[in-house]
């Protein structure tokens, strides 16, 4: 397939899958500051903005951290690119430019989901309508998922969405699994109490794997079993765990005279994380875990780039 | 008041028996449906994404509809066996035209067309002399713009020979046509338009260098922001080809590639949605970033075919269309079939004493100009247009030609107060290969203004299914 083409697949499926994540951090974020637990209630919207790396864009905007300001920035402003309105609007040009390669189905959903955004801009978020609109942004995801799979021939169109879709979830899911880490440093004393449990079962249902972790373990929730639930575990959809697997084996599918170094990186972060044990993550700690994670799936998402998508040898 | 030929009435108001089975249908159904089908037909057009930019407006209103309306245009069997005749003939006598200036110009060694005329002109392609394309075939795809002016009275308005566009709005309005009223399909026998795709795609292979038995055939755009990118995007998936912009290219040892995931693939076909400046910075223009280096010498060297290809503009230049009649009898030996509109040439004395003395009555154009920008309609135009108009001919008389305004037909159209006669043109599209082929019917355009002739969207035209009855 056109390298272009792919490139445009792969970012389509990316900034969808971006947009739904930011609603369920932005979800989770939302329930925690609902405990006011600390004296320092804007915490979580500050760790929220580290997390996502979108502190200096807010800085430059911004001079102080308010919930409103940042429910705003993070959801409407077309200023800031992590926005859940940049993502989707960035995922419709990506449709835009590749109509061609995707079924009319998948792009009249980005197309609509890009116009109902649109009047979202307008009207504005109103405060009882938050959870409505998270509602709407992962249900627009799942629409556009269901229309890709129901619709769309498998060939390598079909792998390099699905590519874009688990790479940026690994991404995600490990942001998600570390905004606890940051929320959690302040207030130490909390840990164990009411404020902690909270805080897990809010996180859990971000990921829609509060009922997964109840039925998998039956028991109270502990930070082990959350950590294990969501890395390690290759049964759960959104874990790392998953998401690598995927990546893994969609990277041999495509395959390609250029993927020997891209395939090699991809299997062994998968074997690592099929092999790996929660002993072993909290050995090293989980926030440097996540951390290290991230600068990996970052390299992979790199490698993809000039694997695929730019070519240097005519 | 000039008599003016209404599609579905005759002048004593009666419905002419081509609009029999819709006349009925019409009076059968409530207002209120019509009004919900029609609500829902720009519902659909807007979640599909059926849109053009318009140049000029400003990025966030630059996407928008082209107003469809639900009263179709309907031609009579015989009729469009006539018109379809015409077109062959035209598009066949345009191609030979085309093969001849840039090889052996036996067309001015006859002393029909003046050389100056032709190798004077800014259209004409010095670089195309001597090169052989696959079948002499020069403009694979030709959209011929007609107006009727009375019964069985067509006029060629112009030939579009470089990169004509409407054709997706054919097939769309054609599909919302058949969602909406399923009921009038079943009623009589329309001829189906929605194999158009597959014709091209044969079209194109047939054209394919060095009789490549599983050519690669690529649609080129330059890109999302053109006002036909939709255009480009749909045909492209409608023949399971790929879509190209510039960059995806490249030439290496006069072959031309695309770039893959998989590494480099031979491209053997481009239907090029790009202007013939923009192909290639090597050939042509420096600043284009739009084309590929080296894809003209790959072409000069019969490596790979354009569609259309380079230098067609000089037989679809309004300065040659005064003499597509005289290249019919020449090249096919016989009389045309579809009549040209009388067309003065303003770089002619006598001719530009005749316009500037009736000047509000003509239709003025630039010769090279297109898509309804630049030009002039008498009739409608204000003193003060006419005065600045006449400035602009008097400066620089042989970059315009005059024609009388005529009347266009009408057909009946939704408007704001009901239902009103507007005036329409028809674009049918001629697919020339190893044989020429066509859809019946082509693209209706409407002037939704009243009394106004000027159809082209970028002026606030609107699009109609065109139905070509079957006997």
């Amino acid at each position: 397939m056109l390298s272009s083409t792919a490139d445009h697949l792969f970012w389509m499926a990316r900034s969808m899958e971006r947009a739904e994540n930011t609603a369920r951090m932005l979800d989770v974020t939302y329930r925690m500051s609902l405990l006011k637990h600390s004296m320092d209630t804007f915490n979580e919207w500050r760790a929220m903005l580290s997390i996502s790396g979108l502190h200096e864009d807010y800085e430059a905007l911004h001079t102080e951290v308010t919930p409103a300001k940042v429910m705003y920035f993070m959801t409407l402003d077309a200023k800031n690119p992590g926005s859940i309105s940049s993502s989707l609007s960035r995922a419709r040009e990506n449709a835009r430019a590749v109509r061609g390669a995707i079924t009319s189905e998948m792009w009249e959903a980005l197309n609509h989901t890009w116009l109902e955004m649109r009047e979202h801009q307008a009207r504005g978020i109103s405060e009882d309508g938050i959870s409505a609109f998270f509602e709407w942004v992962k249900e627009r995801s799942h629409l556009s998922r269901g229309i890709t799979y129901g619709t769309l021939l498998q060939d390598d169109a079909f792998r390099f969405l699905r590519l874009g879709t688990f790479l940026e979830r690994a991404d995600n899911t490990a942001r998600i699994l570390d905004v606890k880490y940051h929320i959690l440093l302040p207030s130490l004393a909390d840990v164990g109490g009411a404020v902690d449990y909270y805080q897990w079962s809010a996180l859990l249902r971000s990921v829609s794997s509060l009922e997964a972790y109840r039925k998998t373990y039956r028991d109270v929730i502990t930070p082990m079993r959350v950590a294990e639930l969501l890395v390690l575990r290759a049964d759960m959809p959104r874990s790392l765990a998953a998401c690598m697997f995927e990546v893994n084996r969609l990277i041999q599918e495509i395959n390609g005279p250029r993927s020997g170094e891209l395939a090699r990186r991809s299997g062994l972060l998968n074997a690592e994380l099929r092999f790996g044990t929660v002993e072993g993550i909290f050995d090293v700690g989980l926030h440097e875990y996540l951390n290290e994670f991230l600068a990996r799936i970052y390299e992979l998402g790199d490698l993809v780039n000039t694997t695929y998508f730019w070519s240097t040898d005519e | 008041m000039k008599f003016i030929y209404d599609e579905m009435r005759d002048p004593t108001g009666g419905v002419r028996t081509n609009y029999n089975s819709f006349a009925n249908w019409l009076e059968a159904t409530s207002p209120d449906v019509i009004a919900r089908k029609r609500r829902e037909a720009d519902l659909v057009f807007h979640r599909v994404g059926i849109t053009f930019a318009v140049y000029g407006d400003n990025q966030a209103n630059a996407e928008r509809l082209i107003p469809f309306d639900i009263v179709p245009r309907i031609i009579a069997a015989q009729e469009w066996q006539l018109i379809e005749a015409g077109l062959r003939q035209r598009v066949k006598a345009l191609n030979a035209f085309l093969h001849d200036v840039y090889h052996d110009q036996e067309i001015i060694k006859a002393g029909r067309i003046p050389a100056q005329q032709i190798l004077g002109n800014s259209q004409y392609r010095k670089e195309m002399q001597g090169i052989d394309v696959p079948g002499n075939i020069y403009a694979h795809i030709a959209g011929v713009d007609l107006v009727r002016a009375g019964e069985g009275e067509y006029y060629v308005l112009e030939d579009n020979l470089r990169t004509p566009s409407g054709v997706s709005y054919m097939l769309e309005d054609r599909k919302m046509m058949m969602r909406l009223f399923p009921e009038l399909f079943s009623r009589q026998a329309i001829a189906p338009v929605e194999h158009y795709p597959d014709l091209l795609l044969d079209n194109l292979r047939s054209v394919a260098p060095d009789n490549e038995e599983y050519p690669n055939v690529v649609v080129m755009t330059p890109g999302q922001f053109n006002s036909a990118y939709f255009e480009h995007a749909f045909l492209a998936q409608q023949m399971g080809v790929e879509l190209v912009e510039g960059n995806d290219l490249f030439v290496r040892d006069d072959t031309v590639y695309m770039r893959t995931t998989h590494g480099p693939r031979r491209v053997h076909v481009i239907y090029r949605r790009i202007d013939d400046d923009f192909i290639d910075p090597l050939a042509f223009r420096k600043d284009s970033v739009l084309g590929v280096p080296g894809l003209f010498s790959a072409y000069r060297a019969g490596r790979v075919t354009l569609a259309n290809a380079v230098g067609t503009g000089i037989a679809d230049d309004k300065a040659m269309y005064i003499h597509v009649p005289e290249m019919i009898r020449f090249y096919c030996g016989e009389e045309p079939i579809l009549s040209n509109v009388p067309t003065y040439d303003l770089g002619k004395t006598k001719d530009l004493k005749y316009a500037l003395d009736h000047l509000a009555e003509l239709v003025v154009k630039e010769v090279h100009g297109s898509g309804g920008y630049g030009m002039l309609v008498g009739p409608a135009a204000t003193q003060d247009e006419l005065r600045l108009f006449r400035e602009k001919i008097v400066a620089e008389p042989s970059r315009y030609i005059a024609q009388p305004t005529l009347a266009l037909s009408t057909c009946p159209t939704f408007v704001e107060s009901g239902i009103a006669p507007r005036h329409i043109d028809l674009r049918p599209f001629v697919l020339s290969g190893k044989e020429i082929t066509m859809v019946p019917g082509g693209l209706t355009r409407v002037a939704l203004k009243e009394g106004s002739l000027v159809v082209n969207s970028s002026q606030g035209g609107g699009t109609k299914d065109t139905w070509v009855l079957e006997n």
